[in-house]
């Protein structure tokens, strides 16, 4: 167990370290500068020649990257030439404010993505079956942007019951839930049909498998046929699938971010990177990361958990 | 009806009158599938005591299963009991509600299955999955299940019972798994037992194991049991009365020894015959096939259904009007399904008499492929780097010769490295020590990749399972012609015409060459496997297995093939085998083969005859033979073949020898004694001693 931790702790690393390399490589390829970026097409080119020497952007690569990393290993992240302030000042609220989104989206999709995959694959070609299959597809295919102007248009417009954006600010006379409602439902309608049809696939799997022949031809009623011996082994395939759900949801909603105006850690990640930002979008980088290293890790653990043939080998 | 079933039910039981357990009464079943109803069992009818065992036996797709899901009420989606009655203890299944039938499934009536790994939940232990039958059916609390699961445990010998309970399925071995399968179907007393093919897949030693293991249940805990197989050895050790099924239809059934001794009905002849015995090989009489194949379903002839395959058929009384099952013989208890029963002329049992004949010391050939000091090593890593671990000795040291024209064999349990000495030969892996000789060129070294293309001609093989091995895209014609233009360097009209050749080799017909692989059945498929291996007239065929996947009856066709092709080609054969029965009736000399070593090795009639290596004396006593009139000795293996990391240092067997002389048996590799016929035996005890004792099979 320790062996494995350290072992994925020191892969970690060296991931971050080739990251945050390519992320400056990249940076560094880009045309146009980033003090002109930031004092916009007016400034005179002496202001812009001036304003690199400042940042020290005139330096080879190598070095600043070096002075990057040195920094970072002390905890300070840099200087944000778009929000124009230190990047560990931001960088907290809008991880944060994504989070909680995430967080909600998630809290709602996996149980119900099992509920509703578990009921669809228990019975293969049943009603239930086929009407979840079918609403599953269809909410998968519908892309974010268009799914979240239908639902603004039906409950902002129509219905005025919700916010049409979510600034995460009270003075717009709306809750903090109330603005979290639609970006949370759309999310939920884009993910839940495809983490649905993994579980329901696995689950139809399962149902033919003998040991739920043993079950049943045991006494067992179909209730605990389910939840006693089935329910368990089709969760072993799509666990680490849900795992993966995570990562989506903290870095993948830019879309979600940019129609709601919600000041998350995705739209801060394309604002930077359209400005040229290097310290922000590395930092971000370095969280996606993280992220996804530690669902990776924790979906590992659960699937030994899960899955005893694994445990013990 | 309801009060007929009351009355049987609250009647005090009559000493000695034995009451019917399961009565079966005109049974129809059929599955209902895209192309229609399918009736897989026309009418059935029979009838279970207490306490009685009924083997079923029959080839693949004659509905035995079948019949044994339809008494515990599961047939699946597509499955239907659509005529009859099926009586359980009085009352019809087929009318029961949900909930009274899982009032009696695992109850009342339990059931054990094929494939033991996979009929048990992987991710409960063992512990859990037998507490579960108690707390259905009897009503009792968590601590008392538990008693009566690990008093199970013990009861079906396995060790250690409170340590199993908490281990999951995969930690056991394919034996042990069994044993659990069978303590769970016993947890709750059952009247009666349903058991699917429950020795299926398991080795031979282990086999006899759960067979001793139902045969000893059996008279403590006096359930009926209705015993499925294919295999008529285990029947015979298990079971009071026999039914022969085919294509759905019981057509023969009564006690063990009456329809062994006399059996009456065209099928259950033919069945007997093409099975090889552990006491009659290839010299003393051939197998006798089954011409034919089983009819589709969809498409029954008139009549009796066996007759399109009867040698005793008449077509006009046969293939007329139904044939009803009468019963023959003054017991009452034989029922024939036969118009011919009675005029039939007593069954002769080919080969029981017949003494092995000695034929084969006279002379010896030239060897086409030498063995010498074989070693195949694999390291098994541990931890990330590899560095630490251990070394597999799958094959390690073995010194055989197979000669010219003849079949050497090749026998052991799954584990004892005959699949990794295949790989070895075909250049899939590449020898660790040792040399492999084949017709004059060491090739233990040469990949395949690497060998030169007369070298790959000189080898071939033929798989256990021909239904993978042939491209399903490609015609036969066409798989044959590339083999040919591969391996002899010969193309177009030449090629073409030696494929008609082949298919001649194989007793196949000439338009078969157009056909692709899905239109032909099993027997065929090999057929078409055993030309394409000829094709380059190679020095060597390795068969691995290349008749298990069969039915006996097709079986008993592709052996006498290989016998018949060998002696016109002159072919030499390395046959790969677990079976000894087969190995009995083909082979010419044999190795018997031990956690990579070889244990014996020599003449076919000096293997099945005293001196024996213990091991080949116990696997020639765990084979089930199909005729009750056979005697043999039992020896019971204990334990499990060891794991290859604790691999014993003296001898591989000394973990489970029922002969061990002593520690020397674990401290000291045995000395191989040669006897002056060329026997060897790698044992401490002399070959004196190992001759004094009497045959296992008499």
């Amino acid at each position: 167990m320790l062996a494995f931790l350290s072992k994925r702790m020191a892969l970690l690393a060296f991931t971050m370290l080739v990251v945050s390399a390519l992320v400056f490589a990249a940076f560094e390829f880009t045309p146009g500068q980033v003090a002109r970026k930031v004092l916009g097409p007016f400034a005179t080119q002496d202001q812009v020649d001036r304003l690199t020497e400042e940042l020290g952007l005139n330096r080879p690569v190598v070095v600043r990257y070096g002075e990057w990393l040195g920094n970072t290993l002390t905890g300070d992240l840099g200087y944000s030439t778009l929000y124009k302030t230190d990047v560990n000042k931001i960088i907290g609220d809008r991880l944060q404010n994504t989070l909680l989104l995430a967080g909600i989206a998630f809290a709602i999709i996996v149980p119900l993505s099992i509920i509703l995959g578990i009921s669809a694959g228990m019975k293969e070609g049943s009603f239930l079956d086929r009407s979840i299959s079918v609403a599953s597809i269809v909410t998968t295919s519908v892309p974010e942007f268009a799914s979240g102007v239908f639902l603004a248009s039906i409950f902002v417009i129509w219905l005025g019951w919700l916010p049409g954006t979510s600034p995460l600010d009270t003075g717009t006379g709306w809750s903090i839930w109330q603005q979290l409602v639609l970006p949370v439902c759309v999310m939920v309608l884009y993910d839940l049909g495809y983490v649905v049809r993994m579980v329901r696939a696995s689950m139809v799997e399962v149902m033919t498998r003998p040991y739920i022949r043993t079950a049943i031809l045991k006494g067992l009623n179909f209730r605990a046929v389910i939840l006693k011996h089935a329910l368990r082994n089709a969760m072993i395939a799509p666990f680490t699938v849900i795992l993966l759900q995570l990562n989506y949801l903290v870095t993948g909603v830019v879309v979600v971010e940019a129609v709601f105006a919600y000041p998350g850690f995705g739209r801060m990640l394309l604002e930077a990177a359209l400005a040229q930002d290097v310290a922000v979008v590395e930092a971000g980088a370095l969280f996606a990361v993280l992220i996804s290293v530690f669902t990776q890790i924790a979906g590992d653990l659960g699937y030994m958990m899960l899955n005893p043939r694994i445990r013990f080998s | 009806m309801s009060s007929a079933t009351a009355a049987t039910m609250d009647r005090p039981q009559a000493e000695g009158a034995k009451r019917p357990i399961l009565e079966l009464r005109n049974v129809s079943i059929s599955y209902f599938v895209r192309a229609g109803e399918l009736k897989v069992v026309p009418n059935i009818s029979l009838t279970l005591y207490e306490g009685e065992a009924l083997g079923l036996v029959g080839e693949s797709g004659c509905g035995k299963s079948t019949v044994a899901f339809a008494i515990m009420k599961y047939l699946g989606g597509a499955g239907r009991v659509t005529g009859g009655e099926i009586l359980f203890e009085g009352r019809d299944m087929t009318k029961m509600s949900e909930a009274e039938l899982r009032g009696i499934r695992g109850g009342r009536m339990a059931m054990v299955y094929q494939d033991p790994m996979s009929s048990l939940n992987p991710v409960i232990t063992i512990g859990k999955q037998l507490m579960e039958v108690p707390l259905i059916h009897s009503n009792v609390n968590e601590a008392e299940s538990y008693k009566r699961a690990v008093q199970m445990l013990k009861e079906v010998n396995l060790p250690d019972p409170e340590h199993i309970m908490t281990r999951y399925p995969h930690q056991l071995s394919g034996g042990q798994q069994q044993r659990v399968v069978i303590a769970m179907a016993l947890m709750a007393e059952p009247s009666l037992l349903v058991m699917d093919e429950p020795t299926t897949g398991l080795d031979v030693t282990v086999e006899a194991a759960v067979l001793d293991l139902v045969a000893q249940l059996r008279k403590r805990h006096n359930s009926a049991i209705v015993f499925i197989s294919h295999n008529l050895g285990t029947v015979v050790r298990i079971c009071d009365r026999i039914g022969v099924m085919y294509a759905g239809e019981l057509v023969e059934e009564g006690p063990i020894g009456e329809v062994f001794r006399d059996p009456r009905h065209p099928y259950t002849r033919g069945l007997l015959n093409c099975i090889p015995t552990l006491n009659a090989d290839k010299r003393t009489r051939p197998l006798s096939a089954i011409p034919g194949q089983v009819p589709p379903i969809l498409d029954r002839p008139k009549g009796c259904i066996f007759a399109p395959r009867c040698p005793a058929a008449v077509p006009e009384r046969c293939s007329v009007a139904p044939i009803p099952t009468e019963t023959y013989g003054s017991s009452g208890q034989h029922r024939v399904k036969c118009v011919r029963m009675e005029e039939l002329p007593k069954h002769e049992r080919p080969g029981t008499s017949a003494a092995p004949a000695n034929a084969n010391a006279a002379q010896r050939h030239d060897a086409v492929l030498t063995l010498d000091g074989l070693k195949k090593t694999y390291h098994q890593a541990i931890g990330m780097f590899g560095g630490a671990g251990y070394d597999v000795h799958a094959v390690d040291g073995i010194d055989v010769a197979a000669e010219r024209a003849e079949t050497l064999a090749i026998v052991g349990e799954s584990g004892c490295g005959k699949s990794t000495l295949a790989k070895v030969l075909t250049g899939i892996e590449l020898a660790s020590s040792g040399k492999v000789t084949l017709a004059g060129k060491d090739i233990g070294n040469t990949a395949v990749e690497n060998r030169d293309g007369d070298t790959k001609r000189a080898i071939q093989m033929v798989f256990q399972n021909p239904e993978s091995t042939l491209n399903p895209s490609h015609t036969i014609g066409y798989v044959m012609e590339r083999a040919i233009s591969k391996l002899k360097r010969i193309g177009g009209k030449a090629a073409r015409a030696q494929v008609d050749d082949l298919l001649r080799t194989v007793n196949l017909p000439l338009e078969f060459a157009n056909r692709k692989s899905r239109q032909l059945s099993g027997g065929q498929k090999q057929r078409v496997a055993i030309a394409r291996a000829l094709a380059g007239e190679p020095e060597l065929i390795l068969a691995d297995e290349p008749v298990s996947a069969l039915d006996v009856s097709v079986q008993a066709a592709i052996i006498n093939l290989l016998v018949d092709i060998q002696k016109k080609r002159g072919s030499t054969l390395l046959f790969i085998s677990h079976d000894l029965s087969v190995v009995r009736y083909l082979a010419d000399h044999v190795a018997v083969m031990y956690l990579g070593k070889v244990m014996e090795y020599g003449s076919v009639a000096d293997i099945f005859a005293p001196p024996y290596h213990p091991y080949t004396e116990a696997l020639m006593s765990a084979v089930p033979i199909a005729d009750p009139d056979v005697k043999q000795r039992r020896i019971i293996l204990e334990g499990n073949v060891p794991s290859p990391q604790n691999r014993p240092k003296g001898c591989p067997f000394a973990t489970r020898c029922p002969r061990k002389v002593g520690s020397i048996c674990d401290d000291t590799q045995p000395p191989e004694q040669v006897s002056e016929s060329g026997h060897r035996i790698a044992c401490h005890i002399p070959m004196t001693e190992l001759a004094s004792v009497t045959q296992v099979v008499f």
